[in-house]
């Protein structure tokens, strides 16, 4: 509550509690009133949505694959997203936000189960090989990405805004699309949050009492890619936002997902809002994107993550 | 050397003198083999020579040098760490190297997608292998925990760096005038298109100064191949030499990037490649070097004709897509291996 506050009082003009009362209850047309109805409040509100879809995906997959490095951003997921939509885009499929859900839903939801798919070759997936292979499958679709971009100039422009991860700009109409995609999303992984419990005993100990754990995997996995869609369809691919929250969450909250996901929902909401209301004050005339500001915040603590051991090797 | 070893690179350089050719002779105006070697020989007439010289032989030198640069700082870069993966792409230094080289072009750009003749020829190679190093630096300094450096970790830290350089650059991007971005997209795509002797140059340099450096290291290389212990056991200061080779590693393919960007996967395929085919306990260096730069220049004359060749349009590709799409199935398959043997 405080950071959405934050968010819609400070910025280039600086609005007092009372002016910013003023400015909701009324609609009276003043600058104030302006400011905050047509730009601060929408893309506040895009930032609670999205976050809150990427810190839950990010902490359901950190159950599902028992993997403390999880993270959309980090597993190819937003890529196989981001490349589905500068596919459509250029085959003339993508024309609104919605079609743009749609078209990110099925990219994310196939890089999902071919990064999945291809790293449980052998022995299962271990968390090293999971992380690398989905840095390999997002640097072939990053390259591929790329080609496509640059054979038609004009992909670019719009391209490389909406690649940097950002909510400046997005109004109520891109909540209002993607809202389906999340609610759905955020619903399935409510579900699944406590058989994800159950699986943290082990896929053996989870059937045994009585659990369909190729079930559970799938609506987990429907759960994530909708999430994912959702954010990289509204906002691009936002990293490390997803291994943030779940991180935080499980510092405060513990290990019982029935906790931790709506935790993580929580956190992944609050800390969108703040890094794109600290790139909005520190980035001057211009602002830094919210993308660019949980990379550099977020790379710090994958870091620590991978350094604490937390991952087994 | 062993024979097979011998052989091995023979025959990498004699198939990157002969694509090199083939690339030289083919574009928007075929000539004969006969006339680019005539015209590499000092003869052929004024046309020819141009078209030759000015146009496609920069293309075509830049190509076999960062070629080479790549290959020989992911065979020095795997060997440090034992690590099959620690290739320069994977680890972050390019990351870094892009990171740096972006800065320049957006930051001094002038808004029409040129930079002043300075800037690009000293400012762009410069701020690559500071990007690079600083890169390497960090990576370096946090995988080390109570004095030992974890190859797994070296891994997993320079992924997570890599993607803190690459939000940097994404947002250079957005900050730049679209000319200038054009051209760093281009540019971070790996690309050979436009080379002029300035871009070969400083790779010439580099490679001509830091490859010999490096061979004169191959006793201590495969001493340390045995582990830390049994090489200082040999009198190997493995401290010092260490660090020497992971500036070479760091400088090479930070020039590398310079010249052509951080086109994907040569570093980490072409040692390992090298490593099969000879049979050897580590990547040769000079093997993995020629192989590289068949690699580079062989995805080039794909990525400037495949499209042409495929009757889908005059269009041409970043040799970077090339490399990727043949280099991403084979980490693939090497992670895959990794696990089994887990």
């Amino acid at each position: 509550m405080l950071a959405f506050t934050a968010s819609l009082v400070l910025g280039s003009r600086w609005l007092g509690p009372g002016a910013l009362w003023h400015a909701l209850v009324a609609n009276n047309g003043s600058d104030a009133g302006v400011i905050v109805r047509s730009l601060r409040l929408p893309r506040t509100v895009v930032a609670v949505l999205i976050g809150g879809c990427l810190g839950v995906a990010g902490t359901l997959m950190q159950g599902h694959t028992r993997n403390a490095l999880a993270e959309p951003g980090i597993f190819g997921v937003s890529s196989g997203a981001a490349f589905a939509v500068v596919l459509g885009l250029q085959l003339g499929l993508v024309d609104s936000v919605s079609s743009t859900v749609w078209v990110a839903l099925i990219g994310a939801l196939i890089a999902t189960f071919a990064v999945q798919q291809l790293a449980s070759r052998g022995s299962g997936a271990s968390p090293v090989g999971l992380a690398l292979t989905g840095a390999a499958v997002a640097a072939m679709l990053g390259a591929l990405t790329s080609a496509i971009v640059l054979l038609d100039a004009n992909t670019l422009d719009s391209y490389r805004f909406w690649a940097v991860g950002s909510v400046a700009g997005r109004g109520l109409d891109v909540a209002g699309q993607v809202l389906p995609f999340a609610v759905l999303g955020l619903l399935l992984a409510a579900v699944n949050a406590r058989d994800l419990d159950l699986l943290a005993l082990g896929d053996d100990v989870a059937a045994g009492l009585g659990l369909s754990v190729r079930r559970a995997r799938l609506v987990g996995l429907g759960a994530i890619g909708l999430l994912t869609a959702a954010g990289v369809a509204a906002c691009g691919p936002i990293g490390f936002l997803g291994l943030l929250s779940g991180h935080v969450a499980r510092r405060i909250f513990g290990a019982r997902n029935t906790w931790l996901i709506p935790a993580a929902g929580v956190i992944g909401a609050t800390a969108l809002v703040l890094a794109d209301l600290v790139g909005r004050l520190v980035g001057g005339a211009g602002e830094v994107q919210a993308g660019v500001v949980l990379g550099i915040v977020g790379a710090p603590l994958f870091v620590l993550v991978v350094r604490r051991r937390a991952v087994a090797l | 050397m062993r024979s097979r070893t011998v052989a091995l690179s023979i025959l990498f350089a004699a198939l990157a003198i002969v694509v090199a050719l083939v690339s030289l002779s083919v574009g928007t105006t075929k000539l004969p083999v006969a006339d680019v070697i005539e015209v590499l020989l000092g003869g052929g007439r004024r046309g020819t020579r141009l078209v030759v010289l000015e146009l496609r032989l920069p293309r075509v030198a830049t190509g076999l040098l960062v070629g080479i640069a790549f290959a020989v700082s992911g065979a020095l870069l795997q060997t440090l760490s034992r690590n099959p993966l620690a290739s320069p792409d994977i680890v972050g230094v390019n990351s870094g190297a892009s990171a740096g080289a972006v800065a320049v072009i957006v930051l001094a750009g002038t808004g029409g997608g040129n930079i002043s003749g300075f800037a690009a020829k000293v400012g762009i190679p410069l701020a690559a292998v500071l990007g690079g190093l600083l890169a390497t630096l960090v990576v370096g300094a946090l995988s080390v925990q109570r004095g030992v450096v974890d190859a797994g970790k070296v891994v997993l830290i320079g992924v997570g760096v890599a993607a803190a350089a690459n939000s940097l650059v994404a947002w250079l991007l957005v900050i730049g005038d679209v000319n200038d971005a054009g051209r760093a997209a281009a540019w971070l795509a790996g690309s050979l298109n436009a080379r002029a002797w300035s871009d070969a140059i400083p790779v010439l340099i580099a490679v001509v100064l830091l490859l010999p450096v490096a061979m004169m290291f191959n006793r201590d290389l495969s001493a340390l191949v045995l582990g830390d212990d049994v090489a200082s056991s040999l009198g190997v200061r493995v401290a010092r030499i260490r660090l020497a080779l992971l500036v070479i590693a760091t400088v090479l393919a930070a020039m590398a990037t310079a010249g052509a960007g951080p086109i994907a996967f040569v570093a980490l395929v072409a040692p390992q490649v090298a490593q099969r085919l000879t049979r050897m306990e580590r990547p040769p260096l000079l093997t993995t070097a020629l192989l590289g730069a068949l690699f580079v220049v062989l995805a080039d004359l794909l990525a400037r004709n495949g499209l042409h060749w495929a009757h889908v349009g005059p269009y041409e590709l970043p040799v970077g897509v090339v490399t990727a799409a043949c280099g991403a199935p084979y980490l693939l398959h090497l992670i895959g291996r990794q696990q089994k043997g887990r």
